[in-house]
């Protein structure tokens, strides 16, 4: 499968990145690793009239952290952002979670904001971003704004960007004392789009369970502290409230014994692992 | 850098396995079709095009890339290794690749440049890599002949023998 036909345009700096956005719309695409893009283009899903490729823009390759969070430059690609020194003990979560994104050959170009960008429902970052209530920091001619990731994803391969913004940075939330987290997926084989993806956030105080693969969007919910059975109950209403469709993959029923197994044990690790 | 137009072949300079090569390319033409159709160099195999199967890994800049997911104008000015680099310069076959000779790694042999490639880069990087290290490296291929465990057996070997030249 080959693309369709498109202009191509090396951008020197994030100025001329936004200015083609603000010429072109939603015409033009950001090309970053191109881990999911390019393979959109040899499907002919997309068919850009121009591509912005950004992979030369060292301003955006930056890791950096605050008291509170990590910001992830619009460069920083998957395996960068796993060889990170600061990962185990800022964000647990990500550091378990990055393995399993694509394969080692896909992680080395893939990016973190290109995945954010993307918005696969299966994707492990989109989870993450919601899970741990991260944020998007997106840039346009006209303004800078940050958008929080529960508004951000709207739908399958759909987010609430408008056309003319590009994706600068995404911020992780460090993790909080007296937290655990734990991620777990179930995939066909290593490295495939998950089944279901669970993410879990615990502490004394309550849980927050994340779920992708099931519905359209990575989708979060807050819970009390809660065990055994009434676990269970929660986590079997949660996986109803997804609703989860039957495709070639899985039926909506499998997808929903995932989620309560998968959740089961993510918060049971969670919980394990509270620091 | 101007903006190149999809109507147009656009001269590319890059350099191929150490040597500087060049040619024309339309801004949609995919890196493996450019060393393929445009350098000749059909060592790269191209399998699903998508991503997926790792048949058309190269080195760019020393990192393991599908070629099938970069454009020929985005290696402009870059560094790319194939498969034909790796022999020495009278074709002697590197320890690597000999490896795989011995331990029959490869029957068809389509997917064999991709994971050759990807082998070069990670022994270099991880050169005591364990097998289940190995197998997860691995998972970024598909080969349907081997079953993998000669590509294992291989891979460990030439990582010993790696080890005792450096």
């Amino acid at each position: 499968m080959k693309p369709p036909a498109f202009d191509y345009v090396r951008a020197e700096s994030v100025e001329e990145t936004l200015a083609a956005l603000a010429e072109e719309g939603d015409e033009a695409r950001i090309l970053a690793g191109g881990q999911s893009l390019v393979p959109m283009l040899n499907y002919r899903l997309v068919a850009p009239k121009l591509l912005v490729d950004i992979g030369n823009l060292g301003d955006l390759a930056a890791i950096e952290a605050d008291g509170a969070a990590v910001r992830v430059g619009a460069t920083v690609t998957q395996a960068q952002f796993l060889a990170w020194p600061g990962l185990a003990e800022s964000l647990p979560l990500l550091a378990q979670a990055l393995p399993d994104i694509g394969h080692y050959q896909i992680r080395l170009r893939g990016t973190v904001c290109g995945s954010i960008a993307h918005a696969d429902p299966s994707a492990e970052l989109p989870l993450c971003l919601v899970a741990l209530s991260g944020t998007i920091m997106l840039r346009s001619r006209r303004e800078a704004r940050d958008v929080a990731a529960d508004a951000f994803f709207s739908g399958a391969l759909s987010t609430t960007r408008a056309p003319e913004e590009m994706i600068v940075a995404v911020r992780f939330p460090k993790r909080r004392s007296g937290c655990g987290y734990a991620f777990r997926e179930f995939a066909m084989r290593r490295g495939d789009f998950a089944l279901v993806a669970v993410a879990a956030i615990a502490s004394d105080d309550g849980m927050r369970i994340a779920v992708g693969g099931v519905g359209d969007r990575p989708r979060a919910c807050d819970l009390p502290p809660l065990a055994d059975a009434a676990l269970a109950d929660a986590l079997n209403a949660f996986a109803w409230e997804l609703e989860a469709t039957d495709d070639h993959f899985a039926t909506a029923a499998y997808r929903r014994g995932l989620v309560r197994s998968l959740g089961r044990q993510a918060v049971a690790e969670a919980m394990r692992c509270r620091g | 850098m101007p903006r190149l137009s999809r109507d147009m072949r656009h001269p590319i300079r890059l350099v191929v396995n150490g040597r500087e090569m060049a040619g024309d390319a339309a801004p949609r033409l995919l890196l493996s079709d450019f060393l393929r159709h445009v350098l000749g160099l059909t060592g790269t195999h191209v399998g699903c095009e998508h991503g997926v199967c790792g048949a058309c890994t190269v080195l760019i800049d020393g990192v393991p890339t599908r070629s099938c997911l970069v454009f020929a104008v985005q290696a402009a000015g870059r560094k790319v290794d194939t498969v034909e680099g790796l022999a020495g310069p009278d074709g002697e076959l590197s320890p690597l690749q000999l490896a795989f000779q011995r331990n029959h790694a490869l029957q068809c042999g389509y997917c064999t440049p991709g994971i050759l490639m990807s082998l070069s880069a990670y022994l270099r990087t991880h050169p005591e890599p364990d097998e289940g290290a190995l197998r997860d490296m691995l998972s970024g291929h598909l080969c349907r002949c081997t079953g993998y465990t000669p590509i294992i057996r291989a891979a460990l070997e030439a990582a010993r023998e790696l080890r005792k030249e450096s």
